[in-house]
């Protein structure tokens, strides 16, 4: 055996220890303190959410990860956040209208896809939630979501033994109490970031449009980037495009939380960055494909009775 | 033999310094007292009994009571001298948990305090900055989810003018922004309250449920039996800004 020889056996058990470390539930999926460091991309605006307020570590993001697909947070252990957030389906709910709910249950909106958290200063359609910590806490204790209460989730983490030791491994104590447990859950969700599409391919110059696309980007930006402000694809405003309402769902939009007249069927415009995996579309789902989307605006159901004053505007730039 | 005399008063000089810095922070510092201030909860003239006691608003409608919480916070103590002693916390006051009832202040400068104030409710610091912990912790209960912001007062039971399922009534009141602020400024005055040096007084408090009902907007079981989001929080939240009382 000659010296290379002993140096390859050093090595390769050098990587065996190392990689025997980061052994866990997902063997295939290591993350190190390196994959879960906040890179801001370039030409985004500074994020809403503050990590220095939520500090990010490897064992955070994984105990988050692992919340965030555990049906124990739902009150017959059925539901998980990822039951209605799909990995495949950019954290949206792939062909499903309306978000489904334990027992059986349907919520009245559609589910949103989940990325660039962490620039969003509002969360759910219609803005009702202020911080990114708190949004777990609607769904988990909606009736028609996964009816629990945040008392009997702490409870039911801290009298599992796994849970407690993850804790202890992100935050120091043993003691699991609702604040870790969401922090967790936005050390996950906070870090899931879309910026490295084709688009953003091109603007760093490192792949080119062809001239489908560039016409594509040219119409985009005349008449859609006011609302769908580039780069993060929404200005987080809230928007009445004109839909019909739904007599059945009786969804009075941003209105249901300001209490303003003004505010009456208007919802929070949703970002455009993985569209295409996130059909049905609108907050209640109504449209089942992109095309009957840009039917919707181009075909003039803008000018129904219950368009917003603003839309006219919006549909005659370019024109 | 000049050298020696210089170390000697140096040596006196140190000696004194220490002597004088050991004297000066007892002249004000360290010295703290303890204010024990115990909230009763009362409907009208008789203290609240969850459940059993049996009362009547302003109309005549007969009611009992089974949940009475309400948020404390930015605890303010004045002195004779005009000095603020400020407690940063919030409290949760909660009539079924008789140990929320009773707020113990460590640490309270000695003197005679004269007035108090808080508000009842959560500042909107506290509803915009994300999950807090302790009396604020969201699984307290008396937090809205889907709107966020604390709910500051909850007042339920059973009237059987109300025509909710089970007769109940609720009143959940909340709101920390215009137009809807429910947050009350409270301010309470009382003679000289002493405060010694290692010793404790005690301040009692009286909060009656029944001016939740009552005044400015007297409530009707029959028409208002549940109050959950911004409609007519503002009117209860008018009634609760005069339920406090010191008792003597």
């Amino acid at each position: 055996m000659n010296i290379r020889h002993v140096f390859t056996v050093l090595v390769l058990l050098l990587i065996i220890v190392l990689a025997s470390g980061f052994v866990g539930e997902n063997p295939y999926f290591i993350i190190t303190s390196k994959d879960v460091q906040l890179k801001i991309p370039k030409g985004f605006p500074k994020p809403v959410y503050d990590f220095k307020q939520n500090k990010i570590s490897a064992e955070g993001f994984i105990l988050g990860r692992k919340l965030f697909h555990d049906p124990i947070l739902s009150k017959d252990r059925s539901t998980s956040c990822a039951t209605c957030h799909q990995r495949f389906a950019a954290f949206a709910h792939i062909d499903h209208a309306l978000s489904h709910g334990i027992n059986g249950s349907i919520g009245k909106r559609n589910v949103p896809a989940i990325q660039n958290m962490i620039w969003q200063n509002t969360f759910m359609w219609d803005g009702g939630i202020n911080h990114l910590d708190l949004q777990p806490i609607a769904p988990i204790t909606s009736a028609v979501e996964m009816d629990e209460t945040l008392q009997n989730v702490v409870q039911k983490l801290q009298n599992n033994k796994e849970y407690v030791s993850l804790f202890n491994n992100s935050f120091g104590d043993t003691i699991i109490t609702s604040e870790k447990m969401l922090k967790a859950i936005s050390q996950f969700v906070g870090l899931m970031i879309s910026a490295d599409s084709r688009y953003d391919k091109m603007m760093a110059g490192k792949e080119k449009f062809n001239e489908q696309e560039k016409e594509g980007l040219k119409i985009f930006r005349a008449r859609c980037a006011s609302c769908h402000k580039e780069p993060l694809f929404t200005d987080y405003s809230f928007r009445n495009i004109g839909l019909m309402p739904d007599t059945a769902l009786r969804d009075s939009g941003r209105a249901a939380i300001t209490g303003l007249q003004s505010d009456n069927m208007k919802f929070k415009v949703p970002s455009l960055r993985n569209v295409e995996m996130t059909y049905p579309y609108m907050h209640n789902g109504r449209f089942r494909n992109l095309q009957q989307v840009l039917n919707h605006y181009s075909q003039g159901n803008f000018y129904h009775k219950f368009r917003f004053a603003n839309c006219k505007k919006y549909w005659n730039v370019g024109n | 033999m000049k050298i020696y005399r210089k170390v000697i008063s140096s040596f006196f000089c140190i000696a004194a310094l220490m002597a004088a810095m050991s004297f000066i922070p007892n002249a004000g510092k360290n010295k703290k007292g303890t204010l024990i201030i115990n909230f009763e909860n009362y409907v009208g003239d008789n203290l609240l009994q969850l459940d059993s006691g049996k009362y009547e608003n302003e109309l005549g409608q007969e009611y009992t009571i089974s949940k009475f919480r309400y948020y404390l916070g930015n605890i303010r103590l004045k002195n004779n001298a005009g000095k603020e002693f400020i407690i940063d916390k919030y409290f949760l006051i909660d009539e079924e948990d008789k140990e929320s009832k009773k707020i113990m202040l460590n640490d309270v400068a000695p003197g005679e305090y004269t007035s108090m104030s808080f508000i009842v409710g959560v500042d909107s610091a506290h509803n915009c900055s994300g999950i807090q912990t302790g009396a604020l912790d969201p699984a307290k209960g008396m937090f809205w989810a889907w709107n966020t912001g604390y709910i500051f007062l909850k007042l339920e039971g059973h009237a059987p003018a109300s025509k909710s399922p089970g007769h109940i009534f609720e009143y959940h009141i909340g709101g920390f922004k215009e137009p809807v602020n429910c947050i009350k400024n409270i301010k309470l005055t009382f003679d000289n309250l002493h405060i010694e040096n290692n010793g404790a007084a005690v301040l009692k408090i009286k909060a009656d449920a029944a001016q939740i009902l009552k005044s400015p907007f007297t409530v009707d079981f029959a028409s208002l039996s549940s109050v959950v989001d911004v409609h007519h929080a503002a009117d209860i939240a008018n009634n609760y800004a005069d339920m406090f009382s010191v008792l003597k």
